[in-house]
């Protein structure tokens, strides 16, 4: 590991591995909780594009737990370093702003593919479940992760405080992963809030990893690869101009 | 004599805080030097510049001839900062914490180095240690540690001995010491100014953002304080004596610069009849110097 992106990225990888019980073993329990509430009740009285509902659900949690995980993980971390002040053993390395992005992002996939995994394992027992087009499972999963562990590092490093974190994550990030078609098809949805959700790229993230699943979804996956792909470059475009700047890390 | 550090017109704005103002200051390889002033002078901001944690408004800053923002990997590969703040990462210990630190550098196979780092700093028992069970003076040493990690030619100490104990100050200055013997350069801020006379072999002022003063420690010392000879006398000091001196608590001083004026001075005082109970020789201090600089005594830098 003698390269300052492979460390700075062996650091966040080990940074909530040791943490594990909070940062993996939480969120699958979680997920877990939803899949046994919502199953109960709905199991049996919805059918999603011909598939059951607890099958039907099972990618969109395990999707969600994928964003959502890949947020936490890179905001967690920029945000504890700065506030604690430890962020200035990143900056005086000879780190470029390109590496500091890409280890924090990939960092953030890593979090997000193994809770992704663990809920996963946890929960596909109790449906059966396709893997009709898995390319599309790994695509809009690594694709996914990525976009949220660069909104996580926006948001990592806009943030001054904890609660302004806390901030963007309820009131940005939640309603958008919420609203995205885990739980549902948007096509059950009234027309305004079916043409609403389809402005959140979190649906067609969602929408596409469950494709490969059943090989059928609400949009067409090429679309909403188009989408997602389209949503990483301008995030990663974005992201990597703050960084550049030292918006906020280097005054 | 190259330059480890060439600052030059470097000046930066916090909104309407000008915190540094047109800087220059060049430090030679192989120097000790110290940079001092009061809180809020730039001090700080100087070296935050110097290791790219602040982006100067104008100027330019070189560290072993590398320019701090076109060729900044050579620039902070050469560089070693202790900062100010008692930072450190929560979720390692002491040797991942150094292991990390070295990787950053791009030094892989680093247990060699960091031992001997861990051992000169009275480390080693605690190298497995997590940062968070650590004392405050022992935080300070890891950090201490960690500047030191890629071996450094140029090292910058902020503040190092705020807060620690006479026992670390010991061991680090020690430490630090041999380090400059060996050829490191060192660059010490402090607010402690027994410590930067006994080190600093240079010395700057900064005030507002500006160098007030920048002298060997010695011409400072010379030209800024004089020797001080006091003595305790219970008689009548004859008038021409007594307008060149002090007195406090039956205390006279007499300032001055050659050891030759003192037996004249002593002669004089014994021809007037008064009687010396106790006397003693002041040295030039730093404090005395610093105090005078920053009243505004100073004369123009002359670079």
């Amino acid at each position: 590991m003698a390269h300052g992106f492979s460390t700075l990225f062996y650091k966040e990888v080990l940074r909530f591995w040791k943490v594990a019980s909070q940062t993996v073993a939480a969120p699958v329990l979680t997920s877990l909780l939803y899949l046994l509430i919502f199953s109960h009740v709905l199991e049996g009285h919805v059918r999603i594009h011909g598939i059951a509902y607890t099958a039907f659900l099972i990618p969109g949690l395990v999707m969600m737990s994928v964003l959502q995980n890949a947020f936490a993980n890179s905001s967690s971390s920029l945000i504890q370093s700065k506030v604690t002040g430890n962020i200035v053993f990143v900056l005086l390395p000879p780190i470029s702003y390109f590496e500091f992005f890409l280890a924090y992002v990939l960092a953030s996939v890593v979090r997000g593919i193994v809770v992704g995994a663990g809920v996963l394992l946890a929960t596909f027992w109790f449906a059966p479940l396709g893997f009709a087009e898995p390319a599309w499972i790994l695509a809009f999963a690594l694709m996914g992760g990525a976009i949220l562990g660069s909104l996580g590092v926006i948001a990592g490093i806009w943030a001054d405080k904890f609660d302004q974190l806390a901030a963007f994550q309820n009131f940005l990030i939640m309603p958008l992963t919420f609203l995205s078609g885990v739980f549902y098809s948007i096509k059950s949805l009234p027309p305004f809030w079916q043409e609403l959700s389809r402005w959140n790229p979190v649906f067609y993230m969602i929408d596409g990893f469950r494709h490969g699943f059943f090989g059928v979804s609400d949009a067409s996956p090429w679309l909403s690869l188009a989408v997602v792909g389209g949503c990483l470059v301008l995030l990663t475009v974005f992201t990597l101009n703050l960084l550049k700047r030292g918006y906020k890390l280097r005054a | 004599m190259s330059a480890a550090i060439r600052i030059q017109q470097v000046s930066k704005c916090f909104g309407s805080t000008q915190a540094l103002d047109r800087v220059d200051l060049e430090v030679a390889a192989g120097e000790f030097f110290g940079l001092l002033g009061p809180n809020g002078a730039g001090k700080t901001t100087l070296i935050s510049a110097l290791a790219g944690l602040v982006r100067a408004d104008s100027g330019s800053l070189c560290v072993m001839g590398h320019d701090v923002q076109a060729d900044y990997r050579a620039a902070r590969r050469h560089l070693g900062v202790v900062p100010q703040e008692l930072v450190f990462d929560p979720f390692f210990t002491v040797r991942e914490s150094l292991k990390i630190q070295s990787g950053y550098f791009g030094i892989g196979d680093n247990d060699a180095w960091i031992d001997e780092i861990l051992e000169n700093l009275g480390l080693t028992s605690k190298a497995n240690a997590n940062m968070r069970m650590l004392s405050g003076g022992m935080k300070r040493r890891v950090l201490v540690a960690q500047a030191l990690v890629h071996r450094p030619p140029v090292i910058v100490l902020d503040e190092p001995t705020a807060g620690v104990d006479v026992e670390l100050r010991q061991t680090l200055w020690a430490f630090i010491r041999r380090l400059n013997e060996a050829g490191h350069t060192i660059v010490l801020t402090t607010h402690y100014l027994d410590e930067a006379e006994s080190l600093c072999g240079r010395i700057a002022m900064l005030q507002a953002g500006r160098v007030v003063a920048l002298d060997t420690t010695a011409r400072l010392l010379l030209r800024f304080s004089s020797h001080t000879l006091r003595l305790r006398s219970r008689g009548e000091m004859p008038a021409d004596l007594a307008s060149g001196a002090a007195q406090s608590g039956g205390w006279w001083s007499f300032p001055f610069d050659d050891f030759t004026e003192v037996e004249p001075l002593l002669a004089k005082i014994r021809a007037a009849g008064c009687r010396i109970d106790d006397l003693e020789i002041g040295k030039p201090d730093l404090e005395e110097v610093f105090i005078r600089v920053m009243q505004g005594q100073a004369e123009t830098p002359a670079n």
